[in-house]
């Protein structure tokens, strides 16, 4: 299996790609340090100079400089290097949680209909068919709000965490089922194997023949299926960041960058502040995907492409 | 369900006197299973039931190979799949050692979980892909806190020897070996527990011819070196003739007769374990020698027609007497009693109201019930 990944050449480079955004995300603080500025610094009101009186950075290009990479953010002035490093933290770090909590419950609630079958399989099912008719977009940007506001009066200051715990929720609550799903089938497939029979013959308790017996088997989908959903919880995490309804100011996240990017698009016609954020994500969304594939290659040589 | 079943009972037990060659080792009495059919809409219910097991007697003794014979769907695996508690029972009871196992629980069966082992029909579903053989043969001793002397891998190794596999196969996984050879697996697992009693369900169908007779002749050395009763489920006449001392047959969830093997294969009754034993294919037909170095006789020949009835709904009386060409009104009418007839062996039972003569030597006409068979005779003629 490794030796087939290894030999998969587009699997490789992308595994790269993706290994040094998790790197860039984990080292941020470290990084900004070397680089010595940080996301919340208001260049704004700590070098007027670079400012023009409509907050605009003067030096064309958003600013960019020997001193600020990838240029300053007009109005406050947020560095954006910074801002993007610690924007890939945020965001990466919300698609992980989001995908350990989907794939945790996939197995938990796929593998117990598939195992039990009966009554618990059918009712685990229409559970799972009831979230699948969910509208995912909508029910994420109306539930979002509600979710933060079940944690705090609306009226006070949101802390960030709150934000955050909600995004994680609101994303797991409609992600586990395709997962879920498969697990049960490939459960209920296994169950009726003679191992399966092999064990309970031998006295195993039932979770021992879940632990040893079937969830071995059934690391396959789940690494397959964790690989494609993770860049699906990135971007639909940095959709909601978009729309107002994430992360918010001043915390950096990934999909917050363009919506402020947008605007200046607009109001100013520059692309500069749209560019380093959307290549950043479009490269690790097209690498994870591409590492995706090549897993399930690795694991599947029958599928051919 | 008694209460001393939870006590786990001594080891040494296996050497006090219950354990005598002869003695009652599994006693299964009126077993019965059916599998509710459902159906219906919008709700569903149990429409019918299928009667895969419909009170069946069997005795199996210490240290003794008893066949199970029928053709595909007369509840053979089923009922090993009973005994081995893989299956609750719908009603009987078994009892292994005297102590009533019908509806034991896991952890009640704990204690003599390890004595009653099965060996699976399909070596290829039978081992878990992701465990190296070591695993899966020590994974039983595991589970029953078994600390064989020099731990686990030393027994590993040892079982695999007497299974005739290389011993450092241990670390490799099912998928590197041929079906014949994860059979012998299979067997070393069985093994792993020093049962009393093995129940094998068609251990050598899914097997090739010439693999057959290996894994059998394997299974007869276990058999016989560590005096170990097995229960013998296959339809391949041959092999059971070959392998087990009794003999019994099953017909849409009954047994319809049942005796030591001689009396089965040559001094049958039943007119199924005629038909039956007439359908076994023969090599050198009539010019074969037996052991005495007399000539075999000409045997008889019987076609029934028809297939197995459904056994959601099975004929009342007898099972088998839509088939039977000395079918009577009093068949319909009354089951016939598993007994010994007279001019039977001791311990020959057969269930029947008109049983046939004990010999498989050809009769004056062969009976031909398929009417395509007997079109095409005719068009031979």
């Amino acid at each position: 299996m490794w030796i087939r990944f290894k030999r998969d050449r587009t699997g490789v480079i992308s595994a790269y790609v993706v290994l040094f955004f998790f790197l860039i995300g984990l080292l941020a603080p470290v990084i900004s340090k070397l680089y010595g500025k940080d996301p919340y610094t208001v260049y704004a009101d700590e070098r007027p100079e670079l400012f023009d009186s409509a907050g605009v950075p003067v030096q064309p290009n958003g600013g960019i400089s020997g001193e600020f990479w990838f240029g300053l953010e007009p109005g406050n002035g947020y560095d954006v290097f910074t801002k993007l490093l610690y924007g890939i933290r945020t965001s990466l770090m919300i698609s992980v949680a989001v995908t350990l909590a989907t794939v945790l419950t996939g197995i938990l609630l796929g593998v117990t209909a598939g195992y039990l079958g009966g009554k618990a399989d059918y009712w685990i099912s229409r559970v799972i068919d009831f979230l699948l008719a969910f509208p995912a977009q909508l029910f994420f940007i109306a539930s979002m709000p509600v979710v933060v506001s079940l944690f705090v009066s609306p009226r006070d200051e949101t802390p960030v965490y709150v934000r955050v715990v909600a995004l994680i929720l609101v994303q797991w609550f409609l992600g586990w089922m395709s997962l879920g799903r498969i697990l049960r089938g490939t459960t209920l497939a296994l169950r009726e194997r003679e191992f399966i029979e092999a064990a309970k013959v031998s006295g195993a308790p039932p979770g021992r023949i879940i632990r040893k017996e079937i969830l071995p088997n059934v690391v396959t989908p789940i690494l397959v299926q964790g690989t494609y959903m993770l860049p699906n919880f990135v971007t639909a995490e940095a959709g909601l960041s978009f729309l107002g309804v994430g992360i918010v100011e001043p915390t950096p996240d990934w999909g917050q960058m363009f919506a402020k990017a947008s605007t200046e698009l607009v109001m100013q016609n520059d692309i500069t502040y749209m560019f380093f954020p959307g290549i950043s994500m479009i490269v690790f969304i097209v690498a994870f995907n591409l590492l995706g594939d090549s897993v399930r290659d690795a694991f599947d040589p029958k599928t051919a492409r | 369900m008694t209460e001393d079943l939870v006590l786990p009972a001594p080891r040494e037990a296996a050497t006090d006197a219950t354990d005598a060659p002869g003695e009652p080792l599994l006693v299964v009495e009126k077993l019965v299973k059916h599998f509710p059919v459902k159906g219906g809409f919008p709700i569903r219910r149990t429409v019918g039931q299928v009667q895969a097991v419909d009170g069946i007697d069997l005795t199996v003794h210490v240290g003794e190979s008893f066949g199970l014979v029928g053709e595909s769907g007369c509840g053979k695996s089923t009922t090993g799949r009973l005994i081995t508690k893989l299956l609750e029972p719908t009603g009987g009871s078994i009892s292994y050692r005297g102590k009533d196992i019908t509806h034991a629980t896991r952890r009640q069966l704990a204690p003599i979980r390890s004595e009653i082992q099965m060996i699976f029909q399909d070596p290829y579903s039978s081992l878990n892909p992701r465990q190296t053989v070591g695993k899966i043969i020590s994974g039983p001793m595991e589970i029953n806190g078994l600390e064989p002397e020099g731990g686990h891998e030393k027994r590993v190794r040892e079982l695999l020897e007497i299974v005739g596999l290389n011993p450092e196969h241990y670390n490799r996984f099912p998928h590197e070996f041929s079906g014949g050879q994860r059979q012998r697996i299979g067997v070393a697992r069985a093994l792993a527990l020093e049962p009393k009693l093995i129940v094998a369900d068609e251990p050598v169908s899914a097997l090739d011819v010439s693999i057959q007779a290996q894994v059998v002749n394997l299974l007869q050395k276990v058999q016989q070196e560590l005096g170990i009763a097995f229960l013998f489920i296959a339809h391949d006449l041959a092999v059971v003739r070959h392998f087990s001392q009794r003999v019994a047959v099953m017909y849409l969830g009954k047994v319809i007769e049942v005796g030591d093997r001689d009396s089965i294969y040559t001094r049958p009754r039943h007119p199924y374990t005629h038909a039956l034993l007439s359908a076994v294919p023969e090599v050198n037909v009539g010019g074969e020698d037996t052991e005495d170095g007399e000539d075999v006789p000409q045997r008889e020949r019987i076609r029934l027609a028809g297939d197995v009835p459904s056994p959601i709904s099975p004929p009342s009386g007898c099972r088998f007497r839509t088939r039977c060409w000395k079918a009577q009104d009093k068949c319909a009418a009354e089951e016939p009693p598993l007994i010994q007839i007279s001019g039977n062996h001791a311990g020959h039972l057969t269930a029947c109201h008109f049983p046939e003569e004990p010999t498989i030597e050809a009769r004056d006409e062969d009976i031909v019930l398929d009417p395509a068979l007997v079109a095409l005779e005719e068009s031979d003629d």
